[in-house]
């Protein structure tokens, strides 16, 4: 899987109700979500992003709540991935459950700047920056979680599961 | 081996487990809310299971946005209903029933010590102040889950925390806990189990330790745990709607890092905004002006929290330029506060006494800020536009501070009050 795509850049700590705050959660409606993606740490956020477009960001991504809906914002906002230095853990599970690629790499975190280029192999675990010309390299993903990516997301992994037993 | 251990080997079937191993586990209790569980019920169907692992393990508690605040919530709540009634679950807890899910779930004894549980809820970490393991999960994590009974866990490190020394008048379980995510920062257990220790845990009440637990993901914990002892005997003793098991660290278990702290040297906390990580003592911010004081959540909305914080405001009057809002957490709590006057102490004082809901705590509904506005709240979370307007700020406190502050228009400690 090869993702290519614009960067834009967020600093640590970015909590899930910066990403998709509470107010806007009497609805589970991507759509609705997606217009909301990243509001209260980028009012124009929304109006300003791309399909295709990657998210880099520090350290502790998605911290604070479970919502899943942080995730599917930032996904139906049409977001192909997020690198960030760490992840906080609901968030982790939560992207790869609802399959938005997420990669852990902090030379990534600390050298992308805003409007750089960038690919990512997702199977080599590499980062291209096209706009320096640099590589780094992101965490090696868990074999489950690529067993999950591969299955099709949680809900597939455990369709299968449920129809072999 | 460490307690978090022992209860995740026990759910897994095996003698023992180690930190980083990946184990699929049985559950004993699942939740979620009223903005998680529709999505958990959308991925649940697309399962095509054909019934819910077990009836009676699945607790749907619409609390978030309940009594309901306007039409979407409206439809979110119906959802869980409906979906309860569909398949005969037993734990679906309607408005007047319910209560916030962390409050009402071990008042109730539908988590008892030694369980595993998931909720899709960040703050499902709260019921390890029993000595379960209790940790948030997604809605889709969740649907797995009610399909199967089983959800997948890395086995997380354990990192130890020991409090010694006699607190200090009016700290209590919130104080520590702010201090020490002060100390280690809103990263600093992350992926990590949290076991608290110490003879100042073993001598802090129930409520305490659940306030503590509660906060263990503000740290980025996993979960948070405590090991029962005589206090969780005596909770859970007559609530308990399940056997229980009382489960223990070893001598020889290994701990990634161990912190102690003297309670002694820890004052009133107040952490600012916008981060929980972002702790000063209160008595050093009190040229902070307030505009509205919330006492409730799943954080500190138990009985005693309200004790606390009516003993400190009453036969007083909340400042002209504050809003108090004070939420019991529960049904029961409610009326437990209006039979021992605690209702009639803060009415009297002008302050709000409101029906349970998370409402505030994640700018829901019943008193969110306008832009610049400042509150003070014993809930758990102070993020950029947490309580209302994006421009707003939250200070995080304990119920105390909070009703003096109340009173005095400013963040203040209850002996400016009392």
């Amino acid at each position: 899987m090869i993702l290519k795509g614009k960067t834009w850049k967020f600093g640590d700590n970015i909590d899930t109700d910066a990403i998709i705050p509470a107010r806007y959660l009497n609805t589970s409606d991507p759509k609705e979500l997606a217009k909301h993606v990243m509001e209260d740490a980028d009012r124009n956020f929304a109006s300003k992003v791309k399909a295709g477009d990657l998210i880099v960001a520090g350290a502790n991504f998605g911290c604070g709540s479970s919502r899943e809906h942080a995730p599917i914002a930032i996904k139906a906002a049409g977001i192909q991935a997020v690198a960030a230095k760490s992840f906080a853990r609901i968030f982790y599970r939560n992207a790869f459950n609802i399959g938005l690629p997420i990669f852990e790499s902090e030379e990534a975190s600390v050298k992308i700047r805003e409007g750089d280029e960038i690919e990512i192999d997702a199977d080599r675990g590499k980062i291209r920056n096209i706009t320096k010309g640099e590589e780094y390299t992101a965490k090696p993903i868990p074999s489950f979680m690529q067993e999950l990516i591969s299955t099709g997301g949680l809900i597939e992994w455990t369709r299968k599961r449920i129809k072999a037993s | 081996m460490t307690i978090t251990e022992k209860i995740l080997a026990a759910h897994c079937g095996k003698k023992e487990v180690t930190p980083g191993e990946l184990i699929n586990a049985k559950v004993d209790l699942i939740l979620a809310n009223d903005i998680t569980a529709p999505i958990a019920i959308t991925e649940f169907k697309k399962i095509g299971a054909k019934n819910v692992f077990d009836k009676d393990r699945i607790a749907f508690i619409p609390d978030h946005f309940a009594p309901q605040k306007d039409i979407k919530a409206a439809e979110q709540c119906k959802m869980l209903r409906d979906f309860s009634r569909e398949y005969n679950l037993s734990l679906y807890f309607e408005v007047g029933r319910m209560g916030v899910e962390h409050a009402l779930l071990p008042e109730q004894g539908l988590v008892v010590p030694g369980d595993l549980i998931i909720g899709a809820d960040s703050h499902t970490c709260t019921y390890g102040g029993l000595g379960a393991f209790a940790t948030g999960v997604g809605s889709t994590d969740v649907a797995s889950a009610m399909a199967t009974g089983e959800c997948w866990f890395k086995v997380p490190e354990s990192m130890k925390f020991k409090y010694y020394g006699k607190l200090n008048k009016w700290v209590g379980g919130k104080d520590l806990i702010l201090h020490t995510i002060g100390d280690i920062g809103v990263d600093g257990a992350l992926y990590r189990a949290m076991e608290i220790t110490g003879e100042a845990i073993s001598s802090l009440p129930m409520y305490g330790r659940l306030t503590m637990c509660n906060m263990a993901i503000e740290a980025g914990g996993k979960n948070g745990i405590i090991a029962p002892d005589e206090t969780t005997e005596q909770y859970v003793k007559g609530r308990a709607k399940r056997k229980y098991k009382f489960y223990s660290s070893d001598k020889s278990a290994k701990y990634v890092e161990v912190r102690e702290y003297d309670c002694s040297k820890i004052p009133l906390t107040v952490a600012c905004p916008h981060l929980p990580s972002n702790t000063k003592p209160a008595a050093e911010l009190s040229s902070i002006t307030i505009d509205q004081v919330v006492v409730g959540s799943c954080t500190n909305g138990r009985i005693e929290d309200l004790r606390e914080a009516a003993e400190v405001i009453k036969g007083k009057k909340v400042n002209p330029n504050v809003r108090m809002i004070v939420i019991p957490a529960t049904q029961q709590i409610y009326l437990q506060a209006v039979k021992e006057g605690l209702a009639e102490i803060f009415v009297n004082a002008d302050a709000v006494f409101s029906t349970p809901t998370c409402g505030p705590c994640l700018g829901g509904h019943m008193g969110i800020l306008a832009k610049g506005e400042r509150a003070i709240a014993t809930t758990n979370r102070n993020f950029v536009g947490r309580m209302g307007h994006p421009e707003s700020e939250v200070y995080l406190s304990n119920p105390a501070v909070a009703a003096a502050s109340a009173v005095m228009g400013r963040i203040a400690v209850p002996d400016e009050v009392v």
